[in-house]
């Protein structure tokens, strides 16, 4: 199991060193002359040339990369090329710490909902509720987020007014209970596009396992149902599960844009989109590092927790 | 003896299950009881309902199947009125199933102690430590190796009769009145199946238990069972004490059944195994008269017309068929023994056709990580230089447990796999190890019939299709439409089918009739040798010896060799004139047919044969019996490979000597440190080996 967790570890470091490399050859070919983008258009050619020297952007690509690694690992992000060139970190992780509330809550609700539905759904396969079931996740995961945050806002904060409609006042320090008047809708919003997957992966999996002789035989010990279910069939059925789960983390961290704008809450999905509409680098790389890394996270811990459930893999 | 009430009875049942919105008969007026302490024999050919019945006698259902009439009582009570909360308290408690395939028979994310303790945590209302207390000593009582360690194990981590033990641990550690046991020895090597078969007779009887035996093999239920029921189309056909039915079977059914298996080389090497023609009825149309009157050979008009009654004989068997009267008085004369044939040549006028020299296949490979790390590389030594021939239109058999390296040294010589060293040289001429290499020529002459036709043939492929393939491939692509559609008929011909079956798809066949075609495919291009891989153990007995004689016939007619591979001796010795037997990756005797089944042979041969259940419960087992499993091919063991199971072994020289290859006369050799008189000797008087420990 030691052994195991080594493995992934160094195995993630590795796909973390190439996806830097990615990232910042990204941010090399991307059109424009940064100093010409980063300067008052009233800017002379020496202050241009002033602002390369002082940022580097004269040395060789390699040499620029290895300082960049060198500064983000020890902490150092930058500076960003917005107005007043303020430093990257701490903006960037407060929308990180934003986007990690908003991919908890979002989990917190889609992982029992959907694996619920998927159950229920298996169970009574090809009846009318698999039926309903099926076509409701489905139909909602086809509709564009704007279209369901929208719906929400109108029956949750318009009309029954049980939770704010934009997250414009995150609440400072935090009460939870202001965390979750502002969390909520774009949580279920997310949760709807989730749902289709979980349940469909999870209802799948049930299935698939209920063929299985060992069902029969605990069946015939005479165990209950519910244990049969929810100790011997679950834990099986949910490892393919796991991964998707897994993978939806790095889109709940980086990819809610359209989220993060219907409901304005700053997460860093749309920092990151304002970062690339002004080739502000030291943001990109910096919010693209995060949501790697995130993910990649994500991954590890998916791998540990399916070799937690699944001796074959833990004893190999 | 008193008068006994049967722990449980069906009386007339009939089970149905709805496909396609229409009911389908599948278990016909059964009529079964077994009494406290007997063991009851459940034989029929998939499709017979065997396995419905056992569960049914659970009152356990598939979703879409009903009881449509009949009663089933156990220990008195209805079951079949009991709701399934009420059968949670029984099953498990009162009556437990030993199912078929241990390994997907047992969750494999639980440890074993986990899922024998929760038997005894639901029913007995133990605490988890108690349960594990039990676990073990119900582990100790069926004598696994180390039960305190396999308490804390995986499934996947556990060999088949490992798992075996373990799923008979679990269902004897409630102490129940009725045991189902549901082919429980199918999935497993014939040494470990006898050790299981002994096993259960002593369990069934300190348990005060009862049991169901269900199962296609007529050795096992011969050597086990006191009563046979033998079920056909969902129809009892004949149920009478053992002896009775194996030494004077009535029903036309069940004395096709016991001639159509191979038994022991001596007796019917050179003859022709009985076969029952046709095939079961599909249960869609179940006939109004006796199910079996299509396949009959004594069938007369009444048997088509009418159904014949259950009727019991007065010595008190269970009969359905209208001449059992005449049968019995042995007045029809149907054959009851297999038919002799012509003998074939002398061996060693036969030329070497295929000669395969110091074969060696190792799998693993060591990863960057181990290397980084510095783990010592240990690779599994599958093919251990191994060297072996085979003559032309002759048959070598090669047999071993699995995990002996049967399937990888076939796999090597068509080149599925590329053997790491080693030559073949098929018809005299060196061909490649690696299969992009070989010549067409060479793939021609070397075809391989795989063990599970299920697989061998591309489904969205018709039969006609499949074999055009193969012939268009190895004519270069010159063979012309016409003859190809010729040769196509001349092929299904030759493996029994009519021309029609051409346009048929896999999913339109029976398993008999796919390794008809499988094989069909394998003759195509007239080949040197064939190569088959277990040829018939997913298929029927029934329809085994069809294949067999089949496979016999076109070795007479194509005058091709085979090297066949078996774990099933009777198979081997019915078709091989020579006999390789193979363990650990190594060859530890060689000879032809008689000379293996004779004395003097290896100590591993002389456990195998021994363990073969005997179709006749007069002759009850052997005394040798191989305990513990074929060690792992990664860390094989010093000196001789054999002896860590060895009821032979002789002392430390076994243990540090790699054994010589010895010349027992005749082109017969045995890798063994016993000289051959000594060997000889010992096996002549039957001197009683001690069984081996139990192995860790």
């Amino acid at each position: 199991m030691g052994r195991y967790v080594l493995r992934r570890t160094l195995l993630l470091g590795v796909t973390l060193l190439i996806t830097s490399v990615v990232v910042f050859a990204l941010t090399q070919v991307l059109p424009g002359d940064i100093a010409t983008l980063n300067t008052s258009q009233f800017a002379s050619e020496e202050f241009k040339e002033a602002f390369r020297e002082e940022r580097g952007l004269n040395e060789p690509v390699p040499v620029q990369y290895v300082t960049w690694l060198t500064s983000f690992v020890t902490g150092d992000w930058g500076n960003s090329f917005n107005r007043g060139n303020p430093e990257v970190r701490p903006l960037v992780l407060d929308r990180l710490s934003n986007s990690l509330r908003l991919a908890g809550m979002t989990l917190l609700i889609a992982i029992p909902v959907s694996i619920l539905l998927g159950v229920v759904a298996a169970l009574n396969e090809d009846s009318w509720l698999d039926s309903i079931i099926s076509i409701f996740s489905l139909s909602v995961v086809g509709l564009p987020e704007f279209v369901t945050g929208f719906v929400l806002i109108e029956i949750f904060a318009n009309n029954l007014g049980w939770f704010s409609s934009t997250s414009t006042s995150i609440p400072d320090g935090g009460s939870l209970t202001g965390w979750l008047d502002v969390l909520i809708l774009p949580a279920l919003t997310a949760t709807l596009v989730l749902l289709a997957y979980i349940t469909r992966m999870t209802r799948a999996g049930v299935i698939d396992e209920l063929k299985k002789s060992y069902v029969r035989t605990a069946t015939l010990k005479g165990l209950p149902q519910r244990k049969i279910i929810f100790k011997h069939v679950l834990r099986n059925a949910l490892l393919p599960t796991i991964t998707v789960i897994a993978i939806s983390i790095g889109w709940l961290i980086g990819g809610l844009v359209v989220i993060e704008r219907v409901f304005n809450y700053p997460g860093l999905g749309r920092e990151l989109v304002t970062a690339v509409q002004s080739q502000n680098i030291p943001m990109i790389q910096a919010i693209v590092m995060l949501i790697i890394l995130t993910f990649a996270l994500a991954n590890l811990a998916a791998d540990v927790l399916y070799a937690v459930l699944n001796p074959r893999i833990r004893l190999e | 003896m008193t008068e006994q009430h049967p722990i449980i009875e069906a009386q007339s049942v009939y089970i149905d299950y709805r496909l396609k919105k229409e009911w389908l008969n599948v278990i016909h007026d059964v009529s079964l009881s077994i009494n406290p302490l007997e063991i009851h024999g459940l034989v029929g050919e998939s499709g017979s309902g065997k396995s419905t019945l056992a569960l049914a006698l659970m009152n356990y259902l598939a979703a879409n199947a009903r009881v449509r009439e009949g009663s089933i009582t156990f220990a008195g009570e209805n079951l079949l009125a009991k709701s399934t909360q009420q059968m949670r308290g029984i099953w498990g408690s009162r009556i437990n199933l030993v199912p078929q395939d241990p390994l997907a028979s047992l969750n494999p994310s639980y440890t074993i102690g986990d899922q024998i303790g929760e038997i005894t945590r639901r029913h007995k209302n133990l605490s988890r430590q108690a349960s594990q207390e039990r676990a073990l000593e119900m582990l100790k009582k069926v004598k696994i190796a180390d039960p305190d360690d396999v308490l804390n194990r995986y499934p996947h981590q556990l060999s088949g009769g490992m798992l075996q033990r373990v799923t008979i641990a679990m269902a004897l550690s409630t102490q129940p009145q009725l045991l189902i046991l549901d082919e429980p020895t199918t999935a497993l090597d014939v040494t470990t199946q006898a050790v299981i078969l002994d096993l259960f007779r002593e369990l069934i009887q300190d348990n005060n238990a009862a049991a169901l035996y269900v199962s296609h093999d007529l050795g096992t239920v011969a050597q086990l069972c006191d009563r046979v029921t033998v079920l056909y189309g969902g129809e009892v056909m004949e149920s009478a004490p053992v002896h009775d039915l194996y030494a004077n079977p009535i029903n036309p059914y069940t004395i096709g059944l016991l001639a159509s298996l191979p038994q022991h080389a001596s007796e019917t090497r050179e003859t022709r195994l009985n076969t029952i023609a046709g095939v079961q009825p599909s249960l869609a149309e179940r006939p109004t008269g006796c199910v079996f009157a299509d396949r009959c050979p004594v069938v007369i008009d009444q048997c088509r017309e009418h159904k014949p009654p259950l009727e019991t004989m007065p010595d008190g068997r269970l009969m359905r068929c209208w001449r059992w009267p005449e049968l019995e008085r042995n007045e029809l004369g149907l054959d009851r023994t297999p038919i002799a044939l012509d003998t074939s040549q002398e061996m060693q006028d036969k030329p070497v056709i295929m000669q395969a020299d110091q074969v060696t296949k190792t799998f693993g490979e060591q990863t960057l990580f181990d290397r980084l790390t510095g783990k010592a590389f240990n690779p599994v030594r599958a093919v251990d230089d191994v060297s072996i021939q085979v003559r032309a239109q002759s048959t070598v058999g090669l047999v071993g447990e699995s995990g002996s390296g049967k399937t990888t040294l076939a796999r090597c010589l068509v080149a599925l796999y590329t053997a790491d060293e080693g030559n073949i040289e098929l018809c005299g001429m060196d061909i490649s190890r690696e299969l992009s290499n070989r010549t067409t020529d060479a793939l021609r002459n070397l075809r391989m019939v795989f063990q599970n036709p299920n697989d061998a043939l591309n489904p969205y492929h018709s039969v006609g299709d499949a074999l055009g393939r193969t012939l268009h491939v190895l004519s270069n692509g010159t063979i012309s439409r016409q003859d190809k559609r010729k040769r196509i008929v001349e092929l299904l011909e030759a493996v029994r089918l009519t021309p029609e079956y051409a346009k048929r798809y896999p999913a339109e066949l029976s398993g008999g009739e796919k390794q008809r075609v499988a094989i069909a495919r394998a003759f195509a291009a007239d080949p040197a040798l064939v190569v088959a891989d277990e040829p018939t153990s997913s298929l029927d007995v029934s329809v085994q010896a069809v294949i067999l004689n089949l496979l016999k016939d076109l070795r007479a007619q194509q005058g091709a060799a085979y090297l066949l591979i078996s774990h099933d001796l009777d198979v081997v010795a019915y078709l091989s004139d020579q006999i390789a037997v193979m363990y650990l990756g190594e060859i530890v005797e060689f000879g032809d047919t008689e000379d293996v089944y004779n004395t003097p042979s290896h100590p591993y041969t002389e456990a195998l044969i021994s363990a073969i259940p005997s179709p006749d419960p007069t002759q009850k087992g052997s005394e040798i019996r191989l305990e513990g499993d074929v060690p792992s091919a990664r860390d094989i063991p010093s000196g001789c490979r054999f002896h860590t199971r060895c009821p032979r072994k002789i002392g430390a020289v076994c243990e540090q000597q790699e054994p010589p290859w010895v010349n027992a006369g005749d082109g017969h050799f045995i890798r063994c440190h016993i000289p051959i008189d000594e060997l000889r000797e010992m096996q002549a008087n039957k001197t009683n080996p001690l069984t081996t420990e139990e192995q860790a």
